[in-house]
Parts: structure tokens; sequence; C-alpha cells
């Protein structure tokens, strides 16, 4: 398998931050290309890379870009920085170690589908990696990459960064938009689409940081150098963030279609004090939870970790040990989701804080019997049932959880405590 | 409406909320970075902070005041003067960030929620900060601190005067 790095092969580079050692490694060089290419050249070539969403949902980005190219103008491309899914921290890595190669994207992006105005919204608590962005916008505009007269196109190019303020539900993308025009963040109905109304009721396309930073290696490279990094349909790299009871959590970038294990117990250094492998969280928190077996021949990719009932996600992938109570770890994934239901719809605003009170009854020793099919009958009945996903966000979890390690929570009810010590 | 009529932006706020209004087509949409501006000027969000962020805006304060209420960011009281906002969520907690809230309680000799009584720290329990490899992680001001031990804890906050 090829191994090459496309988004942090130069990260470990002194001062790669600054754009004058940018430029020194290939920086910015996508643009002129990106001319060369054309408009129809550039979407040919990131679909027929098969590049795939870097946010969560996995969707082709080429397909993406080419919804709007008969819209009418002003056009606006908003950049999704709100990480917020937990165990998800690969933005912020590319924000603060490579924040030239995502300003890269958003150009080509913008020169492509004839924008002038990018908005990147990050989560308003990165104010050090805003403040990053920003510096380097102004860099960027020092050597005629943003600004006026685009490398003598005639168009002009404007990139703002919008600081959200501390809202989960802001990293799906109609509530960001609706963040962005300084309104609650909110979801809208969808129909219609971002491409046809979203930023200011205008045409906008609405892509992850990951996505629009492996942008400039597959102009630059062209789709077949993308594909030949990873494996069929799952072309490239991905960030993959291991947190939890791992002895080196970190980002890692590993090709498509890595060994899940491999990347546990080599990249990742193996699970904490060599403590037994429990269960996996395999692309941020509200993925399906997978069980040692169910992992051993998996492959880091969409349609690999998609084959065993879960999903890539965000490749936020969270380890979790023996000895953890699940009931507990899934009660702290509930009261975020009823903490960050904005709502907005009855089945999300009610369902989730009563599974969260449910499962807090449990844990607590108070549950009864028949709670545990209480909590898989609400999830149902919110899935599929809300605008945006956050509900079933939260009822993934909840749901594996219970399909998984249903015999914790019946030891927490038989025994009218929790059976574990530990305080996780 | 009960305008309070002294209570103004400084000069500082009201240059960078010139320069947010450029960044959009719309005047509204600068309300989340003007908030945070009004934040940074006057630590909190009281009533009289919205009604001024109204005005400036030329928008209705209930609109101000939604979308203040809705952010979490937006402290709705008085904090201290270092905001100790420390990570709950499922990496953190894995990495043992009960026990560095307990020694947080033990050493600020206050509860989650609540502020010194000199008015120096306020320590929140906050959902997750997008830091999982680096977990357990807290945020003072705008400031990340990562990779913590409950052994660390006293010399960071001995850092802050």
């Amino acid at each position: 398998m090829k191994t090459e790095k496309i988004l942090t092969k130069y990260t470990h580079i002194k001062d790669y931050r600054n754009i004058e050692t940018y430029l020194k490694y290939d920086g910015y060089k996508s643009i002129q290309k990106a001319i060369e290419l054309g408009q129809k050249g550039v979407i040919d070539t990131l679909t027929a890379s098969q590049l795939r969403g870097r946010g969560g949902a996995g969707f082709s980005t080429g397909m993406k870009w080419s919804f709007i190219i008969n819209k009418p103008f002003p056009r606006y491309l908003a950049i999704n920085a709100d990480e917020g899914e937990p165990g998800t921290f690969k933005d912020r890595f590319i924000m603060r170690n490579s924040p030239h190669l995502l300003i890269e994207g958003i150009i080509v992006a913008c020169l492509t589908l004839e924008i002038e105005t990018a908005y990147i919204y990050i989560r308003g608590e990165f104010i050090e990696e805003a403040n990053i962005l920003e510096k380097a916008i102004e860099e960027a505009k020092s050597k005629g990459f943003v600004g006026k007269n685009i490398a003598k196109t005639g168009k002009n190019i404007n990139i703002w960064v919008h600081r959200g303020a501390g809202a989960y539900v802001c990293g799906e993308e109609t509530a960001l938009i609706n963040s962005i025009e300084g309104k609650k963040g909110q979801p809208r109905l969808k129909p219609p689409f971002p491409a046809e109304v979203g930023v200011f009721g205008k045409p906008t396309i609405v892509n992850n940081v990951e996505t629009i930073a492996n942008v400039p290696y597959i102009i630059l490279n062209g789709a077949d150098k993308f594909l030949e990094i990873g494996v069929p349909k799952n072309g490239g790299t991905r960030l993959i963030g291991i947190s939890g009871h791992v002895n080196q959590p970190g980002i890692y970038e590993l090709p498509m279609g890595f060994s899940f294990k491999e990347a546990i117990y080599s990249v990742a250094g193996g699970v904490l004090n060599n403590r037994k492998l429990k269960a996996v969280i395999p692309g941020g928190s509200s993925t399906p939870v997978l069980l040692p077996e169910e992992i051993e021949n998996l492959t880091l990719d969409f349609d690999s970790i998609q084959s065993a009932g879960s999903m890539m996600g965000s490749g936020g992938v969270i380890v979790i040990a023996e000895d953890t109570c699940m009931v507990k770890t899934l009660l702290t994934l509930e009261e975020f989701y009823a903490h960050e239901s904005c709502g907005q719809c009855t089945p999300c605003r009610e369902g989730v804080p009563w599974i969260r009170d449910i499962i807090a009854r449990i844990e607590s020793g108070h549950g009864k019997e028949r709670d545990i099919d209480k909590i898989l009958s609400i999830c149902d009945n919110m899935m599929g049932n809300t605008i945006c996903a956050l509900a079933d966000a939260a009822a993934m979890p909840a749901k594996s959880f219970i399909q998984k390690f249903r015999n914790e929570f019946e030891d927490h009810i038989k025994m009218k405590k929790c059976p574990f010590n530990a305080k996780n | 409406m009960g305008f309070n009529m002294g209570f103004e932006f400084s000069k500082k706020s009201i240059d960078k909320i010139k320069e947010t209004l450029l960044k959009y087509p719309e005047k509204e949409a600068s309300l989340l970075p003007v908030l945070h501006i009004a934040q940074d000027e006057f630590l909190y969000i009281s009533q009289d902070v919205i009604n001024l962020v109204a005005l400036t805006l030329d928008i209705h304060p209930s609109r101000v005041k939604e979308v203040a209420t809705f952010y979490t960011m937006y402290n709705k009281k008085p904090v201290g003067k270092y905001h100790i906002q420390l990570c709950r969520n499922i990496s953190c907690s894995l990495r043992g960030s009960s026990n560095i809230k307990e020694q947080l309680e033990k050493i600020l000799n206050i509860k989650a929620g609540e502020t010194t009584s000199d008015g120096k720290f306020t320590l929140s329990t906050v959902e997750c900060l997008g830091a999982c490899g680096t977990a357990p992680v807290m945020q003072i001001n705008d400031k990340y601190y990562e990779n913590l031990t409950t052994d660390s804890l006293k010399t960071i906050l001995d850092s802050l005067s």
C-alpha cells in the first residue's frame, strides 16, 4: 500500500505555518494549475479522484461542487471548522500546523466556482486557531493570493474568519449557515439545499476543513496519484484522531484502508497500560460502538467500517479499555447530546434528555428492568423524525451500547449500583 | 425600554465593530462577532449589553437575546477574572478529567459552577473542546491547557495573577 502523506507531509518543518516557508514546499502551486484546468477540468479532476467529504457524511466533493456551477451570483463558500464531535480534533491540527494548505484549497474552490467571498466558520473556543488563520490570510493577501485580481484572472477573493460561540449543532451545514447570518444555530429543512439557498439566501458550498485541504494535492498531482494512495473508492488519506485509552493518542495521517488494529496497537502505541481492549468508537462519538472482535479484520475507510454496521464519520477513533463502565460512558455522551439539542424538533428536544435521565437512573442503581427497552423505543421514535441528524447521533450510541453491552445495563439494575469502581 | 444611556462601547471596540461590519453584506450577520467583542469588554452579556448591541446593529433586543442565550460561550452572568472551563466529555473523561475536577475544586475551594470569593476564578465544566488527543484539557480564558495531571494544576493556577 502506498503511504504517501498529503496533509502532514511538511508539517514537521519549522515555521511551515509561515507563508515564506510554505511557498518553498509547493505552496500555492495548485492555483496556477487550477486556472489552466478551468472550471470543468478542476471539477472533473475532483470527481475522478473520488474525494469524499471528511466532515462525516462522506459525500463526493466533485459532485457537490458541480451542483453550483449553473446557479446565479453571488455565490458563497463556507468552510466548516466547527469541529465539535467528541473524539474529533483533526481540523484543529490542520489549522494550527498548515493554515496555508486550507487557504490554498479555498482559493482553488473560489476561482473554480466563481465565488468572491468565503467564510471559515470556526468553533468559538478555537481562539488561537482563529488568530493563526487571520494571520495566514493576511500573509496570503500580501502575496496577492487573496484580495483583488487574483493571479491576473480579474477575479477577487475575500476570506473571512467567522467565530461560532459554543453550539455543537452548528457543525450541521444549514445551522452553520444560520449562524453565519447572525441567527440561532438551528438547522433548516432541506430542500432547498445550500447549493440553491445558502448563506444570505445565495448558492453556497459548505466543505469541511480536511476536505478542502486535500484539494491542492489533487489539482497539482492529478486524480490518479490521489487514488494510488488508499483503496478503490476510498482514495487518499485520513487524519485519524486516536484518543481515550491508548498510550500515544494523537493525529495520524494514514492511507485509507489502513488496518484498524495496527492503528491502535502500533501507530497509537497500544491500549493504555497494557489493559485489554473493551470497545472502540470508530468515527466520532455518534458512530455505533464496535467490539474488539468486530475490528479484527476492519480497515480504516468508509466502506470497511460501514460493513461492520458503523461509520468512519470524522475519523475520530475513541479507544475504551477493560474495566470501563459502559453505562457511565454512554451517560457522558447522552449528557452531551441532551445539552446540544437545539430544541427545534420535539423528538430530539424531549427524547434525548429523556434517554439521558433513564441512563442516569440506571447508572445510579435506581433503574427498572423495563428501562432498557424504553431507551430503545425512544431511540426508534427519534431516528429519522427530525430536521437534522442530531437525534440520530444521540440514538446510535445508545442503541449500539445496549445491543453490545446489555449485560452491563442489566447488572446495574440487578445489583442496584454500578458494578465498576472507575471514575470514568 | 429602560435603556441605560450612559452605557457605551469603548473606542477600541467600536473600531473592531466597524471592521467586522465590512465582512458581511447584511448588518445582522455581525451579531455573533459583536457579542464576542461586547463580552471581551464587559465580561458578560447583561441586559444593558443586549440593549447596546441591539442599538449598534439596529435590531430588536429580543433578537440579540435569543442569540446570546442560544450559544453557551456568551456568559449570562458575571464570571471571575479567570474562567476555567474543564472538558467533561468522553475522551477527557476516559483520561481522568473527574480527578482533575476534584483537584481543582479542592485547590480553589469551590464547586464547579461557582466563583471564588475574591472574584478571581470561575470553574465550569464544558462539553468537548476538540482537543481529545491531549486529554484531559481545560480552557482558561483564551488559552488551552492540555495533557493535564493533578500535579500540574497548582503551577498553572499560580502562574495566573
